[in-house]
């Protein structure tokens, strides 16, 4: 079970190896905030979605699972979105209509289709979080890398509540040397790639040391 | 008319749906190996998107709002899209086997292509009138195309190309995609 949890952050990092969920985790990763927020929203529609993927897996006929499963993702999703909406106003105006497309992020149709369907209600659970804290960190890394480098800082504010600032700096001697080009579309993409490439790195290192 | 052409050409060059938006970028990746390939899905996304943001467009103003329920616009919607991709489907099995084995295998894929969920939301959400939502659902979809055939192209040689180890495969591709994201920021002033 914790090798399952543990899978979720390198060696199978549903974005960086299996790449899933990349629209969102391309598009919001501009700010350390947008990315909390974001991996927050899908972690919890992750593990609530596999928790009554799993509850109903024996009384959903194979036939039909895969609407069965849009409409739970999908209901789960206007909570979510709903709830963001009322409560945290500035993070539902950056994620802007990524929130809503959290129901065709295929990360959560592809853990309901291929471990929620066939596993019991705990492990799902666990398997939900780990997959969502996966993203969550892959969206961390990709914001972290292009916030700095387009502001020679970093900066987190509670999303409840905008004016509270939980921590910020910026490094002033870095300043005039800013790429704004990395909060641009070009950034997104350059970024990612190289995560994408130091990732396969990693993960042929790990299948080589578990070859010996 | 001309609000609709800058409509048509700002969603085709200036707001790509892929270098700006960062929507269906697992077709993107996915379908991208060979420009026969990415012309098939291409026209596939364009009459999908068409077809259900007609739909969606329909039961939102006829059905949703006289009835105060929007809030059920995201179930709705997905449910509207991935019944019609079925439809479809079953259709042109039925009528026309050539089609089915040109377009056949990208069919399912495109429920999963959140690029026509954004295109049925984003109709509802700019509160356009029929004309606007014809012209951008068909020219969205074209903007998806337009990249994804270049993109192909581009890729086709790629293979061929020495490119370092760890970037081989999808890592490149996506460099190669922010370079194109870089030539299509140009547009930005022309709308």
């Amino acid at each position: 079970m914790w090798q399952n949890f543990k899978n979720g952050f390198i060696k199978e990092n549903p974005v960086f190896g299996l790449y899933l969920g990349m629209c969102s985790s391309l598009a919001i990763s501009t700010s350390l905030n947008n990315a909390i927020g974001m991996g927050a929203c899908v972690t919890l529609v992750l593990i609530a979605s596999n928790v009554i993927v799993s509850a109903i897996r024996k009384i959903t006929p194979d036939e039909i699972r895969i609407p069965v499963y849009i409409v739970v993702i999908a209901s789960l999703v206007t909570i979510v979105e709903m709830v963001v909406h009322a409560f945290m106003p500035d993070l539902y105006t950056s994620l802007g209509v990524f929130l809503g497309l959290i129901v065709v992020n295929c990360i959560i149709l592809g853990r309901a289709e291929a471990f929620a369907s066939k596993n019991g209600v705990v492990s799902s659970a666990i398997d939900g979080l780990g997959m969502g804290l996966g993203y969550t960190f892959a969206l961390l890394l990709i914001s972290v890398v292009r916030e700095f480098l387009t502001t020679a800082g970093l900066s987190f504010v509670n999303p409840f509540d905008p004016t509270q600032v939980i921590f910020s700096f910026t490094i002033e001697a870095l300043e005039p040397y800013t790429i704004s080009l990395f909060s641009a579309s070009v950034g997104a993409f350059l970024t990612f790639a190289c995560f994408a490439a130091l990732f396969a790195v990693l993960r042929e290192r790990s299948n080589k040391k578990e070859a010996k | 008319m001309m609000e609709l052409f800058a409509l048509a050409l700002g969603a085709v060059l200036v707001n790509n749906v892929v270098l700006s938006k960062f929507l269906g970028i697992c077709p993107f990746l996915g379908v991208s190996k060979s420009s026969k390939n990415a012309i098939g899905m291409g026209l596939a996304v364009i009459f999908v998107i068409f077809g259900a943001s007609l739909i969606t467009y329909a039961l939102y103003y006829l059905v949703l709002e006289p009835l105060g329920i929007e809030y059920m616009q995201l179930i709705t919607f997905i449910l509207v899209i991935a019944t019609f991709v079925q439809f479809i489907e079953m259709f042109i099995k039925k009528y026309s086997a050539s089609l089915y084995k040109a377009l056949g295998i990208y069919l399912p894929l495109i429920t999963t292509n959140c690029v026509v969920l954004f295109v049925a939301q984003d109709n509802i959400t700019q509160g356009y009138n029929l004309a606007e939502t014809i012209v951008n659902s068909i020219a969205v979809p074209a903007g998806f195309m337009l990249v994804l055939y270049l993109f192909s192209c581009l890729r086709e040689r790629l293979d061929s190309a020495d490119t370092p180890k760890a970037f081989k495969g999808n890592p490149i591709a996506l460099v190669t995609a922010g370079l194109m994201a870089l030539a299509f920021s140009a547009f930005a002033g022309i709308v």
